[in-house]
C-alpha cells in the first residue's frame, strides 16, 4: 500500500517538468565560489564597474579581505576608492534621487540579488545585452526587456544585435533566435565570458559568504551524528534486547 | 562476569551515550553562546576614531565619542606640563600603577606626546564625566589646585594628567584609551599598533 | 579504615536521595517522573510512525530557542527588519546558524506533524477513548499554522508582504463585516510597520504560549487515556499479574532509548538541509523573499510557503472568493470531527477494509496533490487537478460515515504484533 503511495508521488513528480519555468532560456553560469582568484577578479570587476551605481550595503570590506585572502593593504589600494574604512559596508555614492532622474528607478542593491534571482539569470543578463537605437540608453535586454540598465561592459564585451524570427507555431510572435556581433570589444567573446563569470561568481559569494563554511561545518556534524547514532542504536538494542 | 564487576555492557553504552551526547549538547550551545558577542557592526560601530588636533588651541580641550565613552583630547600648554612635575604627594598613584592605561602612557604625563593628553573621560569612581577645571586655584576649589578635573558627582579629583588626588572616592588615575598619531595633525582613538 | 572511593559515591548517593525525599515533600517529582516516565507503560511494537510525537516537541524546543536568539538582534519595524535579517546572517557571530535552524524547522515542523497526524489516520488514534487527544492536537495545528503565518511576515521580504496582504485579504471577503475585519486585522489601511510590530507579538509571545500550554494538554490527555499501537488493540485489557500491560514496556528507558535514535536520525537528515540545502530550492527559503518588501511590485510566481499550498489550491479552485474561503477552512475543520465521522469498530488500518485503505491513499494523494499544484502557475490544467483532488479531499471526510460503515474488517488480535 505505501509503495502505491510513493508510486503516486513519483508520478506527480514526472508532471513538474511539464510546468517548467517560462521567459527567457537561461545559460548556466557555471562559477565556482570556491575558485578565490576568480572571486578576487569579481571584486575588482564589480568595484570598477558595478559600484558607480549598484551598492551592495550588507558587505563588509575587512570580510570581503578575510574571505578573498587579500591583504588589508590590496584591499584599500584595489578595492576602496571613496574613504571608507574596512570595516565598514559598501554603500554607495550615487542619491537615489539622482538614479531615478537619470534612469527612472534606482539601481537595485545587489548584495542578494544572486539569491533573489540566482546566477544564471544575472549571468544570462550580463550576456543578454544588444543594440536598440530607440531606447534612451541605446541596447535592451533579453532577459529582462525594458530594463534601464546601460551596457556597462560594452567596452569589453562590444555590440551585438540581436536576431529574432517569426515562430509561426506559436501564433506568429517574435522569438529569439541568437545574437551577431555588430563590432567586436576589447576581449575576445571567451575573455569576456570569463569576465562575466567572475563578476557573477562575487555576486554569488556575497549573496552568502559563508556558504563554504557552512558545508564544511556540514560535514563535521553529520560526521558526528552518525557516530552518536550507532552508539545510541546499541544501546537500544541493549536495552531492548528481552523484549519479543 | 560482568555484572559482578558492576559494568555491564548496557552500562558501558548508556555512559558512552550520555558522554557522545553531552560533547553534542555542549556544542551545540557553542554557537549561542557565541553569538552573544560583540557583532561585527558593533566592531565596526566601536572602531577607531580620528581627530584633527590641528585645530586645537593649546589650553583647549575637545570630546569626542569612542565605543559611547567620552573621551578629553587636551592640548596642554608648557605651564600646564610644568605643574606635573611638583609636588606629587598628594596623589594617590603618581606613577600610574594601579591604574589603567597603556604601556606608552605609563610616565609622568601620561600620554605619547607631551603636548597632548587623551583621556576617557569616565570617573573611576562611579562612572560620571568629569568636568574640566584648568584654571590654578579658583575660589571654589581653594589656592592649591594646580588645574585638572573635577567630577561634580561625589567631588573626584585629578591633575592635568588624569592622575587622582588622595582623599577622593575615586580609586585610581583616569583611564587612557589606546590611541596613535597617524601624523602630526591626527590622533587615531581607539587603535595602537605600531606604538612601542 | 581510610574511606575509599565507595565511601565517597555511597555518601554522594545518600546526599542525593536525601534532597530527593526534600523535594518530594515539597513537589510531586518522583510521582511525576513514575507517571510519565517509568511506569508509564506503551506499546512494545512502536514504529517509525510513533516516533513524529517526540520529533515534533523537539522541533518546538527548537524553534523557542533559535527564536529567543534571533529576536535578541532582529528589528520589528518595516526600515529595519530585512536588514536586521541581514545582520544576523553576516555579523552576528553563528548567527547563520540560528537563522538557517529556525527557517529549517518552520519546514520541518509541518513535515513532522503531517506525518504525525498520518499515523493518527493510519491507526485510528483519533478513536475513542482518544478522541480529545486529537481535538487538542487540531487545535496545536492550528496554532502552528498562525504562528507559521505571523513569522512569514517577519523579514519584510517581498514575498512576507505580499503573502500577508492576499491571505489577509481573504478576510475581507466576509460579508457585511469583511473589510473593517481586514483593517482591525492590520491595524492599518495596508500591510504596514504597525502589522509587522503586532504579528511579531503574536508570533514570538502569544502563539507560542498557546502551543506549549496545549502541547503539555496534549500529552496529559494522552497519558490519561495511554497510548494506541499500530494493531490498535488496548494494550490495557491485557494486564499481567504484576497489574502492568504485558505488550507494554515502560516508556524509560524502553520508548527513551528508542526515541533517541529517531530523533538522532531525524537530526541528521535536518542537519543535510541545514547545512547543505537551507533554502531548498526555494521551498524552505523563497527566492523573492531576498528582495525587500516592494508596495509597487508583486513577485511574478506568488504562493504561500509549501506547508499552505494545499489549502491555497482549494482556494483557488473554486471560482467564487467567498465560497473558496468557505471550502479552505471546511477543510481545516472537518478533521475535528474525524472520531465521529469514522464508524469502523476497528481502529488500525491493518485489520480494515479494502475501501478504508483506498480512501487513505486517495486522501493521501490528493493532499500532496493539492499542495503540488497549489505552488504552480494557475493554467486550465492545474486548475482541472486542483478542483479534482478537492472534491477527493472532501470526499474522504463527507462520505466516510458511509464507507467506514460498510467496509470489511479483519478479526483484531488480541495481543500486538511485531
Amino acid at each position: 500500500m505505501r509503495i502505491a503511495v510513493i508510486a503516486c508521488v513519483l508520478g506527480l513528480s514526472v508532471t513538474a517538468a511539464a510546468f517548467a519555468q517560462e521567459g527567457a532560456k537561461l545559460e548556466p553560469a557555471n562559477n565556482n565560489i570556491a575558485n578565490t582568484g576568480s572571486l578576487q577578479r569579481g571584486a575588482k570587476y564589480f568595484v570598477n564597474y558595478c559600484f558607480g551605481c549598484h551598492s551592495a550595503k550588507y558587505v563588509r570590506y575587512n570580510r570581503l579581505a578575510e574571505d578573498l585572502q587579500i591583504t588589508e593593504k590590496q584591499l584599500v589600494d584595489n578595492l576602496m576608492f571613496t574613504g571608507e574604512r574596512p570595516f565598514d559596508t559598501m554603500a554607495n555614492a550615487m542619491r537615489p534621487e539622482d538614479s531615478v532622474r537619470w534612469f527612472g528607478r534606482p539601481p537595485p542593491d545587489l548584495s542578494l540579488m544572486a539569491r533573489a534571482r540566482g546566477t544564471d539569470y544575472i549571468y544570462t543578463f550580463l550576456h543578454g545585452f544588444y543594440a536598440a537605437p530607440n531606447r534612451p540608453t541605446g541596447v535592451d535586454n533579453i532577459v529582462l526587456p525594458g530594463t534601464a540598465m546601460p551596457h556597462v561592459l560594452w567596452k569589453l564585451q562590444g555590440v551585438q544585435r540581436a536576431k529574432f524570427v517569426v515562430d509561426a507555431e506559436h501564433g506568429g510572435a517574435q522569438v529569439f533566435d541568437g545574437f551577431e556581433s555588430v563590432r567586436a570589444g576589447e576581449l575576445s567573446a571567451e575573455e569576456y565570458d570569463n569576465v562575466v563569470r567572475d563578476i557573477v561568481n562575487f555576486l554569488d559569494y556575497i549573496g552568502e559568504p559563508i556558504k563554504m563554511q557552512r558545508q564544511q561545518l556540514g560535514i563535521r556534524v553529520i560526521g558526528f551524528l552518525l557516530v552518536f547514532l550507532l552508539i545510541a542504536y546499541m544501546l537500544k538494542r541493549e536495552i531492548w534486547k528481552d523484549v519479543h | 562476569m560482568a555484572e559482578s564487576t558492576g559494568f555491564t555492557r548496557r552500562h558501558f553504552l548508556t555512559v558512552a551515550t550520555l558522554v557522545t551526547g553531552g560533547a553534542g549538547a555542549i556544542g551545540a550551545a557553542v554557537p549561542f553562546v557565541s553569538s552573544f558577542n560583540p557583532s561585527a557592526r558593533a566592531q565596526a560601530l566601536g572602531g577607531p576614531v580620528k581627530f584633527d588636533i590641528s585645530k586645537l588651541e593649546p589650553g583647549a580641550m575637545t570630546k569626542i565619542e569612542w565605543r559611547g565613552k567620552p573621551i578629553y583630547i587636551v592640548h596642554r600648554t608648557e605651564e600646564m606640563l610644568a605643574s606635573l612635575g611638583k609636588d606629587t604627594s598628594m596623589l594617590r598613584d603618581p606613577a600610574s600603577e594601579a591604574s589603567t592605561q597603556p604601556s606608552y602612557a605609563t610616565n609622568q604625563h601620561r600620554s605619547l606626546r607631551p603636548a597632548f593628553l587623551v583621556l576617557e573621560g569616565v570617573c573611576t569612581h562611579l562612572g560620571c564625566a568629569p568636568m574640566s577645571r584648568f584654571e590654578v586655584g579658583p575660589a571654589d576649589l581653594g589656592p592649591n589646585w594646580p588645574g585638572g578635573f573635577f567630577c561634580p558627582c561625589h567631588g573626584s579629583r585629578f591633575d592635568l594628567a588624569g592622575r587622582v588626588f588622595q582623599g577622593v572616592p575615586a580609586p585610581t588615575n583616569l583611564p587612557v584609551p589606546p590611541y596613535r598619531f597617524i601624523n602630526d595633525n591626527t590622533i587615531l582613538i581607539g587603535s595602537d599598533t605600531g606604538n612601542s | 579504615m581510610a574511606s575509599t572511593e565507595a565511601d565517597h559515591f555511597d555518601r554522594l548517593g545518600a546526599g542525593l536521595r536525601a534532597l530527593r525525599v526534600w523535594i518530594d515533600d515539597r513537589f510531586p517529582m518522583t510521582k511525576l517522573i513514575k507517571e510519565h516516565a517509568t511506569e508509564y507503560y506503551a506499546s512494545k511494537n512502536f514504529n517509525v510512525w510513533y516516533g513524529f510525537g517526540v520529533i515534533a516537541t523537539f522541533v518546538l524546543v527548537l524553534q523557542l530557542v533559535t527564536g529567543i536568539f534571533l529576536t535578541m538582534n532582529y528589528k520589528p519595524a518595516s526600515a529595519d527588519a530585512f536588514a536586521s535579517v541581514e545582520y544576523i546572517m553576516r555579523d552576528v557571530n553563528w548567527g547563520w546558524l540560528i537563522r538557517y535552524l529556525h527557517s529549517t524547522g518552520a519546514s520541518a515542523f509541518f513535515i513532522v506533524v503531517y506525518l504525525h497526524m498520518f499515523r493518527g489516520l493510519l491507526y485510528g488514534s483519533y478513536k475513542k477513548p482518544r478522541e480529545l487527544v486529537w481535538i487538542i492536537g487540531m487545535f496545536i495545528y492550528l496554532c502552528l499554522m498562525a504562528e507559521g503565518f505571523f513569522g512569514y511576515l517577519l523579514p519584510w521580504g517581498n514575498m512576507s508582504y505580499w503573502g500577508a496582504q492576499v491571505i489577509v485579504s481573504l478576510f475581507g471577503t466576509i460579508p457585511v463585516i469583511g473589510n473593517g475585519l481586514s483593517e482591525w486585522i492590520r491595524g492599518d489601511f495596508f500591510i504596514s510597520d504597525i502589522t509587522l510590530n503586532r504579528f511579531f507579538a503574536f508570533h514570538v509571545i502569544a502563539v507560542p504560549l498557546m502551543l506549549v500550554l496545549l502541547v503539555v494538554v496534549h500529552i496529559m490527555a494522552l497519558h490519561e487515556v495511554g497510548s494506541n499501537n499500530p494493531d490498535g488493540i488496548e494494550i490495557k485489557e491485557h494486564k499481567g499479574p504484576d497489574g502492568k500491560p504485558i505488550d507494554g514496556v515502560a516508556f524509560h528507558p524502553y520508548h527513551t532509548s528508542k526515541d533517541l535514535v529517531i530523533v538522532i536520525v531525524f537530526l541528521i537528515a535536518f542537519a543535510a538541509v541545514v547545512f547543505f540545502a537551507p533554502d531548498m530550492g526555494g521551498y524552505f527559503l523563497e527566492h523573492a523573499n531576498f528582495e525587500p518588501a516592494n508596495v509597487l511590485q508583486t513577485p511574478p510566481e506568488i504562493a504561500p510557503v509549501w506547508y499552505f499550498t494545499p489549502f491555497y489550491a482549494m482556494l483557488r479552485a473554486v471560482p467564487n472568493k467567498l465560497l473558496g474561503v468557505v471550502f479552505m477552512g471546511s477543510a481545516v475543520l472537518l478533521p475535528f470531527f474525524l472520531p465521529w465521522l469514522d464508524r469502523c469498530r476497528v481502529k488500525s488500518i491493518r485489520y480494515r477494509g479494502l475501501v478504508y485503505k483506498v480512501a487513505l491513499m486517495v486522501f493521501a494523494v490528493s493532499f500532496i496533490g493539492l499542495g503540488y499544484f497549489g505552488m504552480q502557475k494557475p493554467t486550465a490544467t492545474v486548475y482541472v487537478f486542483c478542483r479534482i483532488f478537492t472534491v477527493l479531499y472532501f470526499a474522504f471526510f463527507v462520505l466516510m460515515p458511509f464507507y467506514s460503515r460498510i467496509e470489511k474488517t479483519k478479526p483484531v488480535p488480541t495481543r500486538v504484533t511485531p
